[in-house]
């Protein structure tokens, strides 16, 4: 068994073995020992050579992928093991409701593996597809109005998301079939690359077209992001850090693969203007709706929407700077964002509300959550030292240089943002505490190694690392 | 391409946009599964005539499927939920037929535009069925937006898949993963709305989704 075959086998073994054993408490724990188990796998995944077959591969772009998402699944469930035992005891989930939330969690984890090393275009489609049905049940699973009412617009809004991306899978075999042949061949990714020069250019904008609008809802670009502030704020909120630090990089991840194949074919469309449009819009649009939000897991959703505006429209100007740019923004995105949600779980649960208004003063009630909190907000508005400030500045320099309007727009948008951030964040962590104020039992460990990592990516980048980057982000054109 | 076989899978597509249609206009949900369950018939048929004619056995197995699944157990299942919710007698649709009828002609319209273009190059049953697939896909989504039931999205969603099955199956020897993938999709989604139908019959007692909608997310 090599290490790229048993990245897909730890976790469905686990969700199996999780599936049937009682007790939340060895779950919860057992449920960080299997991710702990996929993250070992993928780190010596990351050291092995690149390997291809009809099904599987492993290259450059998806190792950093796999890394990051192991490494988030790994902390959240350390954060997840301490949340549901809070939500065990105050009734809000059963024993058996959690079973289940493991056992999903490890299919999440098999799903988001599958779509990432994925050699072949179908295959990836059913991951995501997988991954979707997942967490679609999670986000549910606390079988309120709201929560129910959240899980059925995703459903509804993802399932007509990846029908869309599958007839854009079916036209690009269409495409490929002429040139490569019937049969498996033309869903290879490795081998489409390959002839993508050749391919029916109409029949490939017309796919990429499908693709965008199908992987796009997955990635919440605006306006196809209706199902992700409701998901984001009514599932439990490990699965909020789930989605937002995850789930979209995935679908990302199939999108930035079939922009590499488009940009391989002279006559296709380029398939960079549509992404940066789709990206701006994106962000200036989710940077004027944290105004309005009276739900924190809300407004930390749109948040997510803004920034991933950020990485498509820095994927899509293209180019080794923007792509380095794009990637670094991703990987401290997915860092940040879920330490956020971390943060924000443990005080909604002290506080018993996630509503902003009844939320005030937590920096002197709860020194600790609220001064994370504080760094967190700090950290993604894009304010020096941290990473992210380093990844948008780069975006935007290297958009400057290129095509000036668009610099400022997006620029416009960042500062937007950051002012609708810090109006919400000054009433949530100074001011008058109000109420409860009793200690937490929470998990700070993984808050602050993601905090750190952030931190120190904006201080020093190691050259290893940089290498690493600008490699994938000349492979990605 | 023999005259009869492509005149036959032509036939065969071009019937599934016609029950499209009649999905379109029913505002009554036993009726409105009663054409599902037409729809699945003929994609079965259209299924297992380009098995036929493109001596492709593994085809023969995504049109069992079709018939077992989407033909015979899913609309006896929604039958059943349906007349346990006592709500098949309901009137569901959010605008007149006459209107949802010339959107709907206008998507097929369009879809012909775009897909005969664009792949003018390609085999011309292939493209002739492309073209007729995206025109189911875009009737099943005219269908979910314009009704507000649970079960008519439902059923909206799974003639768009259906129109899925029919581009994946007239693209030629498109791999047998793929279809059973699709197949298999859709079994998901099934159980996936099942339990969903009858969570929210526990909490709201109705499946309309206007109750839904009271809930709006933000919280007041």
């Amino acid at each position: 068994m090599t290490a790229l075959e048993a990245i897909l086998i730890a976790p469905i073994v686990s969700a199996a073995i999780l599936a049937v054993l009682p007790g939340y408490r060895l779950t919860a724990n057992l449920n960080v020992v299997a991710t702990l188990v996929t993250f070992s796998i993928s780190v010596l995944l990351f050291r092995t050579e690149a390997q291809t077959g009809d099904y599987l591969l492993i290259d450059d772009l998806n190792r950093v992928f796999i890394v990051l998402t192991t490494f988030v699944a790994l902390t959240t469930s350390i954060f997840s093991a301490s949340y549901i035992s809070h939500e065990i005891e105050i009734g809000r989930l059963t024993s058996s409701s959690v079973r289940f939330y493991h056992a999903m969690y490890q299919v999440l984890m098999f799903a988001m593996n599958l779509a990432l090393t994925a050699n072949n275009i179908g295959l990836m489609w059913v991951a995501i597809e997988v991954a979707t049905l997942t967490t679609v049940m999670m986000v549910g699973i606390y079988r309120t109005h709201e929560a129910l009412e959240a899980a059925w617009k995703y459903f509804i809004l993802g399932s007509v998301g990846i029908a869309l991306a599958l007839f854009g899978t079916i036209l690009v075999y269409m495409a490929a079939q002429p040139v490569i042949g019937e049969g498996l061949g033309a869903m290879v990714w490795t081998t489409l690359v390959q002839h993508a020069a050749r391919f029916d250019a109409p029949l490939l904008n017309v796919a990429f077209v499908f693709l965008l609008l199908g992987y796009g809802t997955k990635v919440g670009l605006a306006p196809l992001h209706a199902w992700l502030p409701d998901a984001h704020a009514e599932g439990p909120t490990p699965i909020s850090a789930v989605l937002s630090g995850l789930l979209l990089n995935v679908a990302l991840y199939a999108l930035l693969r079939f922009k590499m194949l488009l940009a391989l074919n002279p006559v296709a469309i380029a398939p960079g203007p549509l992404m940066v449009t789709m990206g701006l819009v994106s962000c200036i649009f989710a940077a004027f709706m944290l105004y309005r939000r009276r739900d924190i897991k809300r407004m930390f959703a749109y948040s997510s929407i803004e920034h991933m505006g950020i990485i498509v429209f820095a994927f899509g100007m293209g180019g080794p700077l923007a792509n380095f740019a794009g990637l670094l923004h991703m990987t401290m995105h997915s860092l940040t964002k879920s330490a956020i949600f971390f943060a924000v779980g443990h005080i909604a649960q002290v506080k018993r509300t996630q509503k902003i208004a009844d939320l005030s003063g937590l920096t002197v009630s709860h020194p600790l959550l609220g001064w994370s909190l504080v760094i967190g907000v700090v950290a993604i508005a894009g304010l020096p030292p941290m990473g992210i400030f380093m990844s948008e500045f780069l975006v935007v320099s290297s958009t400057f240089a290129r095509q000036p309007w668009l610099a400022i727009l997006l620029a416009l948008g960042i500062i937007v943002a950051l002012g609708g951030l810090f109006l919400r964040l000054s009433s949530v962590a100074f001011g008058e505490p109000r109420g409860p104020t009793e200690p937490t039992h929470a998990s700070f460990v993984p808050m602050f190694a993601h905090f750190a990592i952030v931190f120190a990516a904006g201080i020093y980048m190691p050259p290893a690392l940089v290498a690493g980057f600008e490699n994938v982000a000349r492979l990605l054109g | 391409m023999h005259g009869l076989s492509f005149d036959i899978a032509h036939l065969l597509a071009g019937s599934l946009v016609v029950v499209s249609f009649l999905e379109l206009y029913q505002d009554r949900l036993l009726a409105l599964i009663h054409i599902y369950a037409v729809h699945a018939l003929v994609l079965t048929l259209s299924v297992a005539w380009q098995a036929f004619i493109h001596d492709a056995p593994h085809l023969y197995i995504t049109a069992l499927i079709a018939l077992a699944f989407k033909a015979v157990a899913i609309p006896i299942g929604l039958r059943r939920i349906i007349i346990r919710l006592g709500i098949h007698r309901e009137i569901d649709n959010v605008v007149g037929v006459g209107l949802a009828m010339l959107t709907g002609i206008g998507l097929v319209a369009l879809s012909m535009v775009v897909m005969l273009r664009v792949t003018a190059e390609a085999d011309p049953l292939a493209r002739e069925d492309l073209a007729f697939a995206l025109s189911v896909v875009l009737l099943g989504l005219l269908m979910m937006v314009t009704r507000r039931n649970a079960v008519s999205q439902v059923i909206g969603f799974m003639s768009l898949e259906n129109g899925l099955v029919l581009a994946a199956t007239g693209a030629k020897g498109m791999p047998l993963v793929v279809e059973i993938s699709v197949a298999f999709s859709v079994l998901i989604a099934f159980i996936v709305i099942g339990i969903f139908l009858f969570r929210i019959r526990e909490r709201f007692d109705t499946v309309d989704i206007q109750a839904l909608d009271r809930f709006r997310g933000e919280r007041r």
